[in-house]
């Protein structure tokens, strides 16, 4: 689904992947895990096609077609997601209206019928079920007063409506207590399907206890340098990321 | 500078004959202000209220007085309709009094609501106060210009302890004619002690036109009385507008304003409001989004000047293509005004390399025990919302735009008339550049 081959970026001038190859096939669920500073997020914004970020080798296929010359909206209605490390607040935008906005546009770029408001909110009902959401969130303005939590628990919800082939989770995890984690990953899990790959972007370890992955990277400097299963992780929670930097770049397969 | 008397809107204004009625103090009046303005000419830029907004395109173009077929120039009366807008309606068309197209029969108790030609026909001395002034200031052209020139407008008091629930409305239109013409409207409101109004005032346009109109008003609220009043400023896009509302606030009255200025060609209003008053209330919300080659300038002024005064204003610009947008916010706490609370928001949105946006908040406050804030941003659309925006699939331009109307909500977001709102809503939605 995803084959990310030699690919180098730029921040600010400044080169942050220095050659990361990656391949991910539906219904797999890997994570990338990382120091701080090792390009983690980069590579997330990189893919959903932030501005600012300048590739500047490599390629990136996703389905067969080339991403990176695609729109962040055209990206989206491919099926591409990504649920933000830092979810903006956008006061004055209802989260329903936004939702049914999105999905509708989506709808409509891959020449689907849009959905009427009843249709729409028969989906919502849905999903806030499967969720375990309360409908409360969905009348405020987006994101907007939403705790830490809140906010990454909407993320997975608005994955939930979208249904996205490709979801990319940075630091999905970050801020959350333990309670909250376990929701967002409960939300995660629901979303599993052999259609559905994930690439799940995280420091620490603990997610991967809620979220099983399927396989196991540590990027570091810029590059996949390890490659692993759920077992990886364990070890890097155990030993730290001290030392990773003098690991010898993994190869491209999984 | 001999200047002035050569410019062509002078010299129409000059040659203008004034309006003759036959009380001695109105006359006087007019032939005063006329006077004032003959002397003082029209602000040019270096009258500091005037910095922003140069009127020598306005002056070069000469207009003519009134319209002589304004009582024969056909309106639909359905296009005056707004929605949550069904109490009395009081219209005047070029400047003229439209009984055709008013609806002023079986007015509540209480309410008195009449073209102030009529008004003044029937007993001109409880106007006689408020018409009486003479405007010196140099930065008071158009206040002159209408004083001296006006012959009609609203007229609305509310007695005492009178609560109107229906909304009143108020229409200031438009309409082609053969040349460009210019006509001054002069609106008195007052609210009784404790009296309760909703007022809608609408100016609008049935056609292009390039009309050059003043409208100012008066708008007194005695103790504990309450206004909600809406304005939605719709003028065709070739027109001037210059307007002039003055607000007085007794004690415990509560003013709350929401504006939107959308149309005309060059529009100013200068917004003033006196809290004379202890625990008087005022909130002003508005919106200004010009685009193509408009001029919107504003300039709001707020004097608190009893104890435990409150006021709040919110307002947001939108500017587009090579529009330009002014906003003056001058707060003044008093000496005396102690326990005063005010606060004043003013945020703009630049949608285009080609459009200005000057805003300029003031405050000054001689009180003591006040609660002051005041800022103002000019800014573009925040890229990090709009990358959310499109990272969910919504196109860049429906992103663009659902920022912006979000942006210029914020200020419909107290307007209680619902019905009202959502229609505000969308115009305002429609007026973003597609």
């Amino acid at each position: 689904m995803l084959k990310i081959e030699n690919l180098h970026a730029r921040v600010e001038g400044k080169e942050i992947l220095k050659g990361l190859s990656l391949e991910v096939n539906a219904g797999e669920v890997h994570a990338i895990m990382g120091p701080n500073g090792a390009g983690k997020s980069t590579l997330g914004n990189v893919l959903s096609g932030r501005d600012g970020y300048e590739v500047t080798a490599g390629t990136v296929s996703y389905n067969g077609i080339d991403l990176l010359t695609m729109v962040p909206e055209a990206r989206a209605a491919a099926g591409v997601f990504l649920a933000f490390q830092y979810p903006v607040e956008i006061p004055g935008v209802n989260n329903t209206y936004f939702l049914r906005a999105a999905l509708n546009a989506q709808r409509k770029a891959r020449g689907e019928k849009e959905l009427d408001s009843m249709q729409f909110l028969k989906l919502v009902r849905e999903k806030l079920k499967v969720m375990q959401i309360s409908d409360e969130l969905l009348h405020r303005a987006v994101n907007e007063g939403f705790s830490g939590g809140e906010k990454k628990r909407n993320e997975i919800f608005q994955m939930a409506v979208l249904e996205p082939q490709l979801a990319i989770l940075d630091e999905t995890d970050s801020g959350l207590d333990i309670d909250a984690l376990k929701h967002v990953a409960d939300g995660v899990n629901a979303l599993r399907s052999p259609d559905r790959a994930f690439l799940m972007i995280t420091h620490y370890q603990r997610l991967l206890d809620y979220v099983v992955p399927d396989v196991v990277h540590v990027l570091a400097g810029g590059r996949i340098v390890e490659t692993g299963d759920k077992s990886l992780a364990l070890e890097l929670e155990a030993h730290g990321y001290a030392g990773i930097a003098e690991r010898q770049p993994a190869g491209a397969s999984a | 500078m001999s200047e002035p008397a050569l410019l062509p809107l002078v010299a129409s204004l000059v040659d203008a004959p004034l309006p003759v009625s036959g009380i001695a103090w109105l006359d006087a009046m007019r032939r005063d202000n006329h006077e004032i303005f003959v002397a003082g000419g029209l602000p040019l830029a270096r009258v500091e209220a005037w910095k922003y907004t140069a009127l020598r395109g306005l002056a070069r173009r000469p207009f003519v007085d009134g319209d002589e077929a304004a009582l024969t120039r056909a309106v639909d009366p359905s296009a005056l309709a707004l929605p949550g807008v069904d109490g009395a309606r009081l219209v005047f068309v070029n400047g003229a009094f439209r009984a055709d197209l008013s609806a002023l029969d079986a007015l509540p108790a209480g309410l008195t609501l009449q073209p102030l030609s009529q008004a003044l026909h029937a007993d001109p001395d409880p106007l006689r106060f408020v018409l009486s002034r003479r405007h010196y200031e140099a930065d008071e052209a158009f206040t002159q210009i209408n004083a001296a020139h006006a012959r009609d407008g609203a007229v609305l008091r509310v007695a005492d302890g009178v609560k109107i629930d229906a909304p009143l409305h108020l229409v200031f239109l438009g309409a082609p004619a053969e040349g460009d013409l210019a006509w001054h409207l002069r609106n008195v409101i007052e609210l009784g002690e404790g009296a309760t109004l909703t007022l809608v005032e609408h100016h609008l346009a049935s056609g292009e036109q390039a009309h050059l109109s003043t409208v100012v008003g008066d708008i007194e609220l005695r103790e504990g009385a309450h206004l909600h009043h809406t304005v939605l400023q719709q003028a065709a896009s070739g027109a001037s507008l210059i307007r002039r509302t003055s607000l007085r606030l007794h004690a415990r009255a509560h003013a709350t304003l929401h504006l939107a200025e959308l149309g005309g060609a060059l529009v100013r209003h200068d917004l003033r409001a006196e809290l004379i008053g202890d625990g008087a209330q005022l909130e002003t919300r508005g919106v200004f989004m010009p685009h193509g080659r408009q001029h919107v300038d504003t300039q709001l002024a707020i004097r608190h000047q009893a104890l435990n005064t409150a006021s709040s204003s919110t307002w947001r610009g939108v500017a587009s293509d090579r529009a330009r947008g002014v906003f003056r916010g001058a707060i003044v706490v008093a000496p005396g005004a102690d326990g005063s609370d005010a606060n004043l928001s003013n945020k703009n949105l630049l949608l285009s390399g080609s459009a200005e946006i000057d805003t300029k908040p003031e405050l000054e406050i001689y009180a003591d025990e006040v609660k002051a804030a005041h800022g103002a941003t000019v800014g573009q659309l925040d890229e990090r919302s709009l990358f959310y925006l499109r990272s969910r699939g919504i196109p860049l331009a429906e992103a663009r735009a659902l920022l912006t109307a979000a942006f210029c909500r914020a200020v419909l977001d107290d307007l209680p008339n619902e019905a009202l709102r959502e229609h505000l809503s969308s115009l305002l939605i429609d007026q973003l550049p597609a």
